[in-house]
């Protein structure tokens, strides 16, 4: 198990390696200079910042591989993402504490798809071709097709028309009323699930249909055991592995989502950090929070592959 | 003479060809084929806005502002007086050249990056695959509010970026089919007599992996326009007063959905009609192009 750990992790070195080259490559090797564009956007002289001040604070004052190697050196050495150009705080600290909400929305979006897409997954899968099937995979088309801004933008517009009901605009902390708290992020989360809980019912679905044809089952269902046990413990548990595995394609999915739920809820987390930053051009912020972003979704989907042994004891770590 | 004997046999499989598809999928795949409809309509609303349209689009009438949807105005009009109406057919346009041009420019991506990854194997493509990995593990929206942030928002950067975004993505499909192309005996008997690199992935790889690159430019053209239309939501996408569905949701729009609720629901329904038909049609191709796939699943 150990050693599978880590030839999983050392696997992932060139990967991260290409997606802090892409972080970089994309900020900085873009058509345009960013100098220019924050002294247009920001009107930096009023703020008395030279623009050599600048080009030293993001680095740009050195060849191209140095700025490289000294970005990602400072945050594998050290963890330290530069500063805030506006706030002068340091960039992790800013994450650090944005980090809870996005993830906190996610954890609870995933519960909401898992807990929606998994049964219905299931039932339309053994209720193939039946009206119910159909009305469950047009759902399931359907909520892919709706944006969750839309969704978003109508949860805030119409309650408040028809009833004066609108909701929270300003976190409140767990700490603080957790029952409050828990309410305040359920709407979102259950906006943000909504797209995901359709892919995971479609996959369930195949993947139910495919097992269901397995001669194990078959087996279960003529030595007597009953249906609801045979597709329970037999069938899903084996159709679940591809669903696990969904989890972490999703995950940069879930990201994407959260950064424009939070937004129209006012979320205080890594999505309205990053929009903030864009508005400003503050490039270390939207450096930092880009590749924190990449490395949650690389980690997350390394969770999943360790996590394939809990579900399915043929996968042995070897 | 010899010519005419040519291009008359020519043309016509190629016309029962489509004619055949289409049957089978009005006839087979009929959620597909309203799909279909939708994606005429919504292609024949884009081509002809300009002459559909009963007024212009930022066309302004400060009396008309706010006006609830009726027969002078069938979706309202907003703060500013404008016709909800001709500004979502407008959108249309604006959604159909960026959906179709950055679908295209994706599609290429895939293929180019698919066919030749794919073909080659070995070092190049573990390289390749690493950098898509790596890429792959970035939120779309993250990466195109990034990159829109530095470039500037505006229609071709949106069109190019959104293209490159979902043609490295996308690029994975495509290599997935050519691995299993590149073992038939056809190519290895192309190699063996010799053709060039370029001859083999353009005659014998890339016709044979069409059915999925097609599908994958269907399934494209909806995912663009809903990550547009997300963009302009941020207000990062092609700006005003160009009336993109997304951009319509947000800004000003926005601002006086309290007073005009009808403000909030033509352009999120259209995005939400669009994709959908989108999508039900690309399943359905997705099933009469490949014969596995074939089945209610």
């Amino acid at each position: 198990m150990q050693a599978y750990i880590v030839r999983r992790v050392l696997a992932l070195v060139p990967t991260l390696i290409f997606a802090s080259l892409i972080v970089f490559v994309t900020v900085r090797l873009i058509p345009g200079d960013v100098i220019d564009l924050m002294l247009s956007t920001n009107d930096i002289g009023a703020d008395r910042k030279s623009r050599e001040q600048l080009e030293a604070a993001l680095g740009f004052d050195r060849p191209m591989v140095s700025q490289y190697f000294r970005w990602i050196g400072a945050f594998v050495l050290d963890g330290s993402l530069g500063q805030s150009l506006w706030q002068s705080t340091p960039v992790m600290e800013d994450i650090l504490h944005r980090l809870p909400i996005t993830f906190e929305l996610g954890v609870y979006a995933l519960v909401v798809a898992l807990l929606v897409g998994i049964p219905i997954g299931v039932y339309s899968a053994v209720a193939q071709d039946t009206v119910g099937d159909y009305v469950a995979r047009s759902f399931a088309i359907l909520a892919l097709a709706l944006p969750s801004f839309w969704v978003g933008t109508l949860v805030m517009v119409f309650p408040a028309i028809w009833w004066g009901w609108s909701p929270e605009v300003k976190l409140i902390p767990f700490s603080e009323d957790p029952l409050r708290h828990i309410g305040q992020m359920t709407i979102p989360a259950l906006i943000l699930g909504k797209a995901f809980s359709a892919v995971v019912m479609r996959l369930t679905r195949t993947m139910m249909l495919e097992v269901m044809r397995q001669d194990y089952i078959r087996t279960a269902l003529a030595k007597g055991l009953a249906p609801r046990t045979t597709i329970l413990r037999h069938a899903l548990r084996n159709a679940l592995i591809p669903v696990v595995t969904l989890v972490g394609l999703q995950a940069p999915v879930l990201v994407g989502g959260a950064v424009i739920l939070e937004q129209i809820f006012v979320l205080p987390g890594m999505g309205q950090l990053l929009l903030e930053a864009v508005s400003q051009r503050d490039y270390p912020v939207i450096t930092g929070v880009f590749l924190i972003v990449g490395l949650a979704v690389v980690f997350i989907n390394l969770l999943v592959d360790l996590s394939y042994g809990l579900l399915d004891p043929k996968v042995r770590y070897r | 003479m010899t010519s005419l004997a040519h291009t008359a046999p020519a043309a016509a499989p190629v016309r029962s060809g489509l004619w055949n598809f289409l049957v089978r999928l009005f006839r087979d795949k009929p959620l597909g084929a309203f799909g279909f409809v939708v994606c005429v309509v919504f292609l024949f609303c884009g081509l002809f806005a300009d002459l559909l349209a009963p007024y212009g689009f930022n066309q302004i009438s400060p009396i008309n502002r706010l006006k609830p949807p009726g027969e002078k105005y069938w979706f309202g009009t907003d703060n500013l007086g404008r016709d909800m109406f001709s500004r979502i057919l407008y959108g249309a346009q604006l959604s159909v050249i960026i959906g179709l041009s950055a679908a295209a420019l994706a599609t290429v991506v895939s293929v180019v990056i698919g066919v030749v990854s794919g073909y080659l194997g070995g070092k190049f493509d573990m390289v390749v695959q690493r950098f898509v990995d790596g890429w792959m593990a970035f939120p779309d929206l993250v990466i195109l509010i990034v990159v829109v942030s530095v470039v500037g928002p505006g229609m071709g950067p949106v069109i190019v970026i959104l293209g490159l975004l979902y043609g490295i993505g996308g690029s994975r499909i495509v290599r997935g089919a050519v691995l299993s192309v590149r073992e038939n005996a056809y190519v290895h008997a192309a190699q063996s007599t010799g053709a060039s690199l370029p001859r083999i992935l353009w005659k014998h790889i890339l016709p044979n992996v069409m059915a999925p690159v097609i599908v994958l430019f269907t399934t494209r053209v909806g995912a663009v326009i809903l990550a547009e239309s997300g963009l302009a939501f941020l207000g990062l996408g092609v700006p005003p007063p160009a009336p993109t569905w997304g951009g319509m949701l947000s800004g000003s729009g926005r601002a006086f959905m309290y007073q005009g609720p009808w403000l909030a629901l033509a352009p999120g329904l259209c995005i939400t009609i669009v994709v959908y038909a989108i999508n039900v049609f690309g399943d359905a191709l997705r099933d009469l192009l490949d014969p596995r796939m074939r089945g209610s699943r």
